[in-house]
C-alpha cells in the first residue's frame, strides 16, 4: 500500500486513521484536531470562567494523564486563566492502586500541579481491600463507583475548588448509555449524557474528553510519549460494564461512528411525563448531608452494611430487609464525616509542586 | 536472506501475557513456503500467539485476529493504514500492540 499524505495539511505522511471521521491524518494535524475538538467542547458549552479553580480527577490511568496534558497545554494556549489542582483518590488496592498513584506523583512534577491524595480509609475507615473480604467480588465495584464520586466531591471541597473534570472518553459514556438501557435505568439514563452535571448541593463536575475516542487519547499518549500507569484493576474483571466494554468494542470494529451515534441517541432519549413524575426528587442525606434520591445516601447506606456486618444490606432487596429486621443503627456506629459544599477558605493547605 | 527480523513490543497491559518483557526481537522466514511471499502481520500475530504468548490467549487475538481494543501500530503507523493483517513485514520494522482495555 502505497503511503498517503495527511487530508488535512496534505503535506505529511499519514500516520493514524481517526476512527470518528475515517480521515488519515499526520502526527501534527493529528495533535491539533485532537486538542480543538476538546478546546471546543470546553468553550462551547462554556464550562469555565477565568479565576476557576479545576480539581482533575486523576488516577495515573492512560485518560486522567492526557487529561492533565491537555488542560494545561489549552490553559496556557487559550488563556483560560484557571487553576489547576490534581486529585488522587487512594481506594487501598494494594498491588494496583499503589503502583498508579506513583504515576500520579510523577505527573505532578511533569505537569507542575499542586497534587490531593484523599483515601477510603480516612473517610470511611475502609479500603477496597477489606470491602471485598466481606463482599466478595461480584458486588465490589458498587461500593467502589458509590465511594469515589463522594470522595471526589468531599476532596474538591476541602481544597476549595469550582469544578471537577474526570477524563471519561466516549467509548466510557456509550458504555453507560448501553449499560442503563439493559438495565432499564430511566433516571441514570436521563444524566449519563450530560457534559456537565451540577446540582445545589454538589460541585460541579464536567467531562471534556466526553467526544473523544479512547482510541486517540491512547494514541496521543504514545505520540507525545505521556507516562501512564495500565493494568486491569484486579477487582474488576466480573463487573457488569465488562459485556457492555466488549460489545461496544465488537461495534465499533464494524461502524467506528456508532460510539458517537450511541452518546447522540442517549442525549436525545426523552421520558414522558407520566414516567419522569414516578422518579424521586433529589434531597440530602439525613446522616451525612450529600445529595441522595432517599433518606440515607448510597455511600452511607453500604456504609452501615459494611460495619453491621451485612454488606449485602446496600445492594439486594434480601439483603436490605434482613438489616432492617435486626433494629435501627447503633448510636456509636461509623458514619461518614458531614459534608459542606466549599466555603471560600480551604480546610487543607496545598503545597505546590517542588 | 532467508530470515528477517522484527522488533515488537507490548504495551497498555498486554507485556504481562508475554512473560512481562516490553520488548521482544522475532525471526521469520522471509519467504513463506505456503504463499510464496514474505510473512505479513496476520503471520506474525499467528506466531507471536503459538510461540511467545504465555497464558490467557483470548486476551490478545480473537476471531484470528487481535482482540478488538488492541492498537497496531507498524513503524509508528496505524496498520489501518498499511492493510491490517495483509502488510508483508520487512527486515527491522518496528510493530507495536498497544491495549487499551483498562482503567484510565
Amino acid at each position: 500500500m502505497a503511503p498517503r499524505t495527511c487530508t488535512l495539511c496534505e503535506n505529511a505522511k499519514a500516520m493514524l486513521k481517526r476512527p470518528k471521521t475515517g480521515q488519515q491524518i499526520c502526527r501534527d494535524c493529528f495533535f491539533y484536531v485532537f486538542e480543538t475538538e476538546v478546546h471546543n467542547t470546553i468553550t462551547q458549552a462554556k464550562l469555565f470562567q477565568a479565576g476557576d479553580k479545576v480539581a482533575i480527577g486523576a488516577s495515573g490511568g492512560k485518560d486522567s494523564t492526557v487529561l492533565a496534558h491537555v488542560m494545561k497545554t489549552l490553559n496556557e494556549r487559550y488563556n483560560y486563566g484557571l487553576e489547576l489542582f490534581l486529585l488522587s483518590i487512594d481506594e487501598g488496592i494494594t498491588g494496583y492502586r499503589d503502583d498508579s498513584l506513583e504515576t500520579v506523583k510523577r505527573n505532578q512534577q511533569q505537569y507542575d500541579m499542586p497534587l490531593k491524595i484523599l483515601s477510603y480509609d480516612e473517610l470511611y475507615g475502609w479500603t477496597m481491600d477489606a470491602i471485598v473480604s466481606q463482599v466478595g467480588r461480584k458486588n465490589n465495584c458498587t461500593f467502589c463507583g458509590v465511594f469515589r464520586r463522594q470522595a471526589l466531591d468531599r476532596g474538591a471541597a476541602m481544597l476549595n475548588v469550582d469544578h471537577i473534570v474526570t477524563g471519561h472518553n466516549a467509548d466510557d459514556i456509550a458504555e453507560t448509555v448501553l449499560m442503563n438501557i439493559m438495565r432499564g435505568d430511566i433516571a441514570r439514563l436521563g444524566r449519563c449524557t450530560a457534559l456537565c452535571t451540577q446540582g445545589e448541593d454538589t460541585i460541579k463536575r464536567s467531562k471534556p474528553f466526553k467526544y473523544a475516542y479512547e482510541k486517540e487519547i491512547v494514541m496521543y499518549a504514545y505520540f507525545k510519549k505521556l507516562d501512564y500507569f495500565s493494568t486491569e484493576c484486579i477487582y474488576s474483571p466480573d463487573a457488569y460494564r465488562g459485556h457492555a466494554r466488549v460489545f461496544l468494542k465488537e461495534l465499533e470494529a464494524a461502524r467506528p461512528s456508532a460510539i458517537i451515534d450511541i452518546i447522540h441517541s442517549g442525549e436525545t432519549f426523552e421520558v414522558r411525563e407520566e414516567v419522569k413524575a414516578t422518579q424521586r426528587l433529589q434531597q440530602t442525606c439525613k446522616r451525612c448531608g450529600y445529595i441522595s434520591s432517599n433518606d440515607l445516601c448510597k455511600a452511607c447506606t453500604l456504609l452501615e452494611g459494611l460495619e453491621r456486618g451485612m454488606a449485602k444490606s446496600g445492594i439486594t432487596d434480601r439483603g436490605r430487609k434482613q438489616l432492617e429486621a435486626q433494629g435501627p443503627a447503633p448510636d456509636n456506629l461509623r458514619t461518614i464525616p458531614p459534608f459542606q459544599l466549599p466555603s471560600g477558605n480551604p480546610s487543607i493547605a496545598i503545597e505546590a509542586a517542588p | 536472506m532467508t530470515t528477517i527480523s522484527v522488533k515488537v513490543e507490548f504495551s497498555g497491559g498486554l507485556e504481562l501475557l508475554f512473560s512481562n518483557q516490553r520488548t521482544h526481537t522475532v525471526e521469520l522466514p522471509a519467504i513463506i513456503s505456503e504463499t510464496s511471499k514474505g510473512p505479513d502481520l496476520q503471520y506474525l500475530i499467528e506466531y507471536l500467539r503459538d510461540n511467545l504468548l504465555k497464558e490467557r490467549v483470548e486476551l490478545f487475538v480473537e476471531n484470528n485476529t487481535v482482540r478488538p481494543g488492541i492498537l497496531v501500530l507498524v513503524n509508528d503507523t496505524d496498520w489501518e493504514l498499511e492493510g491490517e493483517g495483509e502488510y508483508v513485514l520487512k527486515n527491522n520494522d518496528e510493530i507495536v500492540f498497544i491495549s487499551t482495555l483498562h482503567g484510565g
